[in-house]
């Protein structure tokens, strides 16, 4: 497949509606097995293994977070949470044969019982061309207010 | 004023030996006297010292509900000051931390002050010329708490001029800093990043009597330590095979009773206490290449494996903090209300020592107590039921029983059954003592 600044674009949207309908299996499935997602807790960190950060996880911790979502003794999501996703028309910053890069500015809206937070954060992607699939290299999602007290953020911004 | 206010019996009465009333949880009266007297009677947590490394650095906190600045002054000692102009109450600093130079400038109308706090100018000085300035409070420049103290690099204060001393209000319970800063080949730890900061919709004491409750991990906690331990089986690997870094740091809530019953607390006087008397979750952590050969270079084989051995769980300062020795992590619980509390998880490097135990001591601090944190999850969710719940009537009392025995001495150091609940109950003693201590003194004085 030829990958053209459309099909990046049109990855993205497919993941966030992904993340957005619970459809996690398919969701796992778009990663490349030692890939990482990222969410530094300090503004523009630029350590993700020795210094703190909100997530830095493998998918062993991906597929436990997504698993633990249905569990039946997952106290915090009785009921469970719902999000959404409010994407600007991401940018594409690197493009070579097979890795690409791109930047995408979100709105992220995460609801449980009556509570509803509003998180605007920016998402750097790594994208790889494996076996004529798009994939996901490595996730960061930089949170705005990154130093800001937050409530729970039980799904996946 | 109401039922609380200033009332040492009816404050003392919501104590008893097995229970305690939910005013305690849900009164914003008892909030605010708590802040008023435990948090001005008790040594309270302000910072570290590699926060305010340099002269003139500062690190804006609070004190229960006091805003404090954490100060390194032009002599190298480290002041804390009320955050609050003498002139018209300004905040002198807003940001989280920075270097003010030599001397703090309140931004309102310049007043300036040294930065052990002394009154250094006033614009237009002359303007208060024979006004008898210098005899009010605003003349005296920036307010200092009464006394602070930098243990090792931990700075405490306590905000009341006259009280107990450091020494008699932690006692021994200081072998669990000691633990933590002697884990450093150097003796000394030096802050990593920002603190991780949450926000419960709960009392502050309900996380601070959870960091001993031993009961609850692997109730609360199934879902993601039972979940992760089942995925690992799934997985197949041969037991040689390197686990998953979470398998390591989560799997361990899942032990048995047996566990947690036989690894034992200890209490001290003043409501300090602490799990994992002879072993803890953090005891089988694998090894890192070069820490046991840096350790033994600095204190020797025999002092190095002491260290090493001492792998103490939760160890709660009464009133508001918890460390975790082992893994260099410190909690603060900050009451906002009666219902609201931030929670900030600080990591500390140890000087000297390989990177890849920061690493591990990062990846403890967001897999378990980041707002993100599937293991955080749970445990906000049972506090905040916990404060709803105690909304009914004619239910209104919270069981601290466990493993209780007659006439507890609470003055004297325990060693109990690890699922005991005796460090909350030695929590509640030091909460009596502390909330009432200058109230007694005041009524015996008239
Ligand atoms: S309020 Fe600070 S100088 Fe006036
Ligand atoms: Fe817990």
């Amino acid at each position: 497949m030829t990958v053209t600044r459309d099909t990046l674009i049109d990855f993205i949207y497919d993941e966030a509606r992904m993340l957005d309908e619970g459809n996690y299996t398919d969701w796992l499935n778009l990663w490349l097995p030692d890939g990482h997602y990222w969410m530094p807790l300090d503004y523009k960190q630029s350590d993700p293994i020795n210094q703190t950060s909100l997530m830095y996880e493998d998918m062993f911790m991906l597929k436990l977070r997504v698993e633990r979502l249905n569990g039946a003794r997952t106290f915090s999501q009785k009921p469970k949470s719902r999000c959404h996703h409010v994407l600007q028309r991401p940018f594409v910053d690197e493009m070579e044969e097979t890795r690409f890069v791109t930047t995408t500015f979100m709105h992220y809206v995460e609801t449980r019982l009556d509570e509803q937070q509003l998180l605007a954060i920016t998402a750097r992607h790594d994208l790889a061309l494996v076996d004529g699939a798009l994939r996901i290299a490595n996730k960061r999602v930089d949170i705005v207010n990154c130093d800001a007290a937050f409530r729970n953020i039980q799904l996946l911004p | 004023m109401g039922t609380y206010t200033d009332n040492p019996a009816a404050l003392a009465a919501l104590v008893e030996p097995h229970q305690v009333h939910r005013d305690i949880y849900t009164s914003q009266e008892v909030y605010l006297q708590e802040m008023k007297h435990l948090f001005a009677n008790a040594w309270i947590f302000v910072g570290h010292e590699s926060q305010t490394p340099n002269k003139g650095d500062y690190f804006s906190t609070q004190i229960g509900n006091q805003p404090v600045i954490q100060v390194r002054h032009s002599t190298g000692d480290i002041h804390v000051l009320l955050n609050r102009c003498p002139h018209k109450g300004t905040k002198i600093v807003i940001d989280r931390q920075g270097n003010t130079g030599k001397f703090f400038r309140c931004p309102y109308h310049a007043w300036s002050f040294k930065t052990d706090g002394c009154l250094l100018a006033i614009p237009l000085k002359k303007g208060y010329q024979d006004t008898g300035l210098e005899k009010t409070q605003s003349g005296n420049g920036m307010k200092a708490v009464g006394d602070v103290r930098n243990y090792r690099g931990f700075i405490f204060a306590r905000l009341a001029e006259e009280g107990i001393s450091f020494e008699d209000y932690f006692g021994e319970s200081l072998t669990s800093l000691d633990n933590m800063v002697d884990r450093s080949p150097a003796g000394r730890l030096e802050v990593v990043g920002p603190p991780l900061r949450y926000l419960h919709h709960c009392n502050w004491k309900m996380l601070v009597e959870n960091q001993t409750d031993t009961c609850h991990p692997m109730v609360a906690h199934e879902s993601s330590a039972g979940t992760a331990v089942k995925l690992y089986e799934e997985l197949g690997l041969p037991e040689d095979a390197p686990k998953p870094a979470a398998m390591e740091i989560i799997a361990p809530f899942m032990s048995a009773y047996e566990f947690f019953e036989d690894m034992g607390i200890r209490t001290w006087p003043n409501g300090h206490g602490h799990t994992g008397v002879s072993h803890s979750i953090h005891s089988d952590y694998s090894e890192i290449p070069g820490y046991l050969e840096a350790m033994t270079e600095s204190y020797g084989a025999e002092k190095a494996k002491a260290i090493l051995a001492d792998n103490r769980h939760n160890t709660v300062y009464f009133p508001n903090i918890m460390i975790k020795g082992p893994i260099q992590q410190l909690r603060v619980f900050i009451p906002l209300a009666a219902d609201k509390t931030i929670v900030e998880s600080y990591i500390y490097r140890l000087v000297d020592a390989p990177d890849e135990l920061t690493a591990r001591t990062a990846m403890y601090n967001r897999m378990i107590n980041a707002p993100t944190s599937i293991v955080g999850h749970d445990d906000l969710e049972m506090y905040e039921r916990a404060q709803e719940g105690l909304m009914v009537d004619g239910l209104e009392w919270v069981n601290i029983q466990r493993l209780i025995e007659e006439d507890e001495d609470f003055e004297t150091e325990a060693i109990e059954n690890g699922t005991t609940e005796r460090q909350m109950r030695n929590q509640f003693h030091a909460w009596v003592k502390f909330m009432t201590i200058a109230m007694d003194e005041k009524e015996a004085a008239e």
